[in-house]
């Protein structure tokens, strides 16, 4: 294998590992606040349809990329409404957030599939992409991804040395400890929600306006639910998260290593590879339960209700 | 403002109510999207959802699409009674049509009775084979059988896209995605000539009645119910629960199985990419919306079936996008849940009941 093809290589993994990394992003600061949002791919599937209107009809790529998270958010409070205000098994309103979310998109895209825009550019940063390797991998890329280093910061921060950061850590392991010294247990895990609707309608629009640029029904193929088992697989520690993403990132891409190799292997199997990847990240981790149950936030996925 | 308060226990007429409940408010929700489109509200209910049914070949045709759903349905209350969260019917869906496929073609020569309950078998045995790995990997390695399931759908879909454009491709079909016809041997015989109903329909039917029984009269449905509410005393009780997820996961995927080989051997005649729009999700719904009861199961599986052919009806015929059905499916789901919030709490107006209170009071007061 040459430099180039390495460097290219290393490039697509970061560029596919993006949307991952903000779904997880988003996923780890809601479920360290206690609750389990399984409707990441119906959040995802509407801030790609929203975006990409948004981007076609205006054409601008801004308010795209705005209109996305909005969608996110809103699908984010819809979640918020019935799980938290309305106490309603976070399980089953995740799943039904992912169904309605996949419907409403591939009804609300149904006239917009095929159609091109022009997407997001890569913008090459002078000086720095020129270094060798990774130069191409992490400064010639576009903006959204650069964001999505500076959020990846601006999480790991948030957790390791702000206030707030250690209230929503709070809530989340212990919600009535919480609340009975004064923090707002409700108010902190909305806001931990929607900010997780916000990074997964942000994935969205850099799906359908920047990675792919169309929108097509179904078009996140699970990367919702790959970015749940990431935040698994990254023990609920930030800096795994960026990992894991990337690792999924180049599983994703495998196909394009294998053919660089000279390999001739069914797309449609090689397109399974990350999938497999997740069961088997799944297995490794969770195998001791003691462990497993550990790292996890206390009270993630459990209703809390203040007068019990 | 509105303030919920703890019921302090179940109410077993709100369990049933809140289906209904949340199928007026998705009915009232789709009368107002349809007058946003511009549509009169009224009139396009009524192609949705009586237009369909108001002949036999549309009665028929419900059928057909009730079968696969309720298989998937029914075989997912056995788990979710167990609390085992099995996201996979689509998946198992799948490679039920897909072994199925694979034992059809292989005996597309053959011919005799015993041909068609082989490839009926070859799809259950798929099927269960495919909820067995989720199986495996849940009681050997602890893995969420939630995100394994669901991580087994997308693969399985792969896997059938690959067969259809691989090994399985009929070699004289001029490189369409799709295998050869099936034999007729192989073929499910229909029930009424002129229409697609079949008897897996049948077999669907069969199905619910035997998983009735399972659960409501045989010890082990009495274990996998006590598994579901309280695993603790299960386990205190000697109940095998490893054993008990496995049966419960073998049970619904060859049902699932048994509904997409049901496809395959039925209605479409050979494999195709697209066997199910859906139907293994949408079964999900049925479980919870018919409450894992067999009657209910029964009834909201009409309702989806309905809600497929409405999403085919209001394409023909108003022009919308098919993606409709998702969409109510969706509402559905959602509205179910908000309404489940009043199996556990009352609804509470403190403002409206304190000013109750106060007018009896000044009542009180003048009687005295």
């Amino acid at each position: 294998m040459d430099i180039d093809l390495i460097s290219n290589i290393l490039y697509a993994m970061v560029r596919t590992g993006t949307p991952l990394l903000l779904i997880a992003l988003g996923e780890l600061v809601c479920e360290k606040s206690g609750v389990l949002n399984l409707g990441q791919e119906g959040m995802v599937l509407m801030g790609a349809v929203a975006g990409f209107v948004a981007a076609l009809l205006s054409g601008s790529l801004i308010l795209g990329f705005l209109l996305a998270i909005a969608a996110g958010i809103a699908m984010s409070l819809l979640f918020g409404f019935i799980a938290l205000g309305l106490n309603a098994n976070q399980v089953a309103t995740g799943l039904a957030l992912t169904i309605f979310g996949t419907g409403l998109s591939a009804f609300i895209g149904a006239d917009f599939v095929g159609k091109p825009i022009t997407g997001l550019e890569p913008f090459a940063l002078p000086l720095l992409s020129e270094i060798p390797l990774l130069g191409k991998m992490l400064f010639s890329q576009d903006m959204i991804v650069y964001l999505s280093f500076f959020l990846f910061a601006a999480v790991y921060w948030f957790f390791r040395s702000s206030r707030p950061g250690l209230i929503v850590k709070a809530v989340g392991e212990n919600p009535h400890a919480a609340n009975a010294i004064g923090l707002p247990v409700m108010r902190t895990r909305y806001l931990a929600v929607m900010f997780g609707g916000a990074m997964a309608g942000l994935a969205g629009g850099y799906l359908s306006i920047a990675y792919t640029p169309l929108w097509a029904e179904n078009m996140s193929a699970g990367r919702g639910w790959i970015a749940l088992a990431l935040v698994v697989f990254a023990s609920w520690k930030v800096e795994r998260v960026l990992l894991g993403a990337w690792l999924f990132g180049l599983a994703s891409i495998l196909h394009l290593v294998f053919q660089g190799l000279g390999f001739s292997i069914s797309s449609n199997l090689l397109a399974t590879l990350p999938y497999v990847a997740t069961i088997l990240v799944l297995v490794v981790l969770s195998r001791n339960q003691v462990r497993a149950r550990l790292l996890a936030p206390m009270s993630l996925g459990k209703p809390f209700h203040a007068s019990s | 403002m509105i303030k919920l308060e703890p019921r302090g226990q179940h109410s077993k007429l709100m369990a049933w109510l809140s289906p209904v409940f949340a199928g007026i408010l998705t009915l009232i929700s789709g009368a107002i999207l349809f007058a946003l489109l511009g549509q009169d509200p009224l009139e396009a209910l009524h192609t949705l959802l009586i237009m369909p049914v108001s002949d036999i070949y549309g009665l028929a045709e419900l059928c057909v699409k009730a079968a696969p759903i309720l298989l998937c349905a029914i075989g997912l209350s056995v788990v979710f009674k167990a609390k085992v969260w099995n996201i996979g019917a689509e998946g198992q869906l799948l490679m039920g049509g897909l072994i199925g496929s694979a034992c059809a073609l292989a005996l597309i020569d053959a011919e005799g009775f015993w041909v068609l309950p082989l490839v009926l078998l070859a799809g259950m045995v798929g099927g269960a084979l495919w909820a067995g790995l989720a199986a495996w990997l849940k009681t050997s390695f602890n893995a969420n059988e939630i995100l394994t399931t669901i991580m087994l759908n997308y693969i399985a879909l792969n896997l059938l896209i690959w067969a259809v454009h691989g090994p399985l491709k009929d070699p004289d079909g001029y490189n369409f995605p799709e295998s050869a016809m099936f034999s007729d041997s192989a073929l499910i015989p229909t029930l009424i000539d002129g229409t697609r109903i079949h008897f897996g329909m049948l077999f669907a039917l069969l199905a619910v009645v035997i998983i009735w029984v399972l659960l409501s009269r045989s010890f082990l449905g009495f274990q996998i119910k006590v598994l579901g509410l309280d695993s603790s005393a299960a386990r205190l009780a000697g109940f095998r629960e490893k054993r008990l997820v496995w049966i419960a996961l073998l049970i619904s995927g060859a049902l699932a199985g048994l509904a997409g080989v049901g496809e395959v051997a039925g209605p479409l005649g050979q494999l195709v990419p697209s066997i199910s729009p859906g139907y293994g999700y949408a079964a999900i719904i049925v479980a919870f919306l018919g409450r894992l009861h067999p009657v209910g199961i029964l009834l909201a599986t009409l309702l989806m079936a309905l809600i497929y052919m409405g999403g085919e009806m209001a394409q023909i015929t108003l022009g919308l996008p098919v993606a409709l059905t998702g969409l109510f499916q969706g509402m559905l789901l959602f509205y179910l849940l908000a309404c489940d919030v009043l199996i556990n709490f009352r609804i509470r107006i403190p403002a409206l009941s304190k000013s109750a209170a106060d007018k009896l009071a000044v009542k009180e007061e003048a009687v005295n």
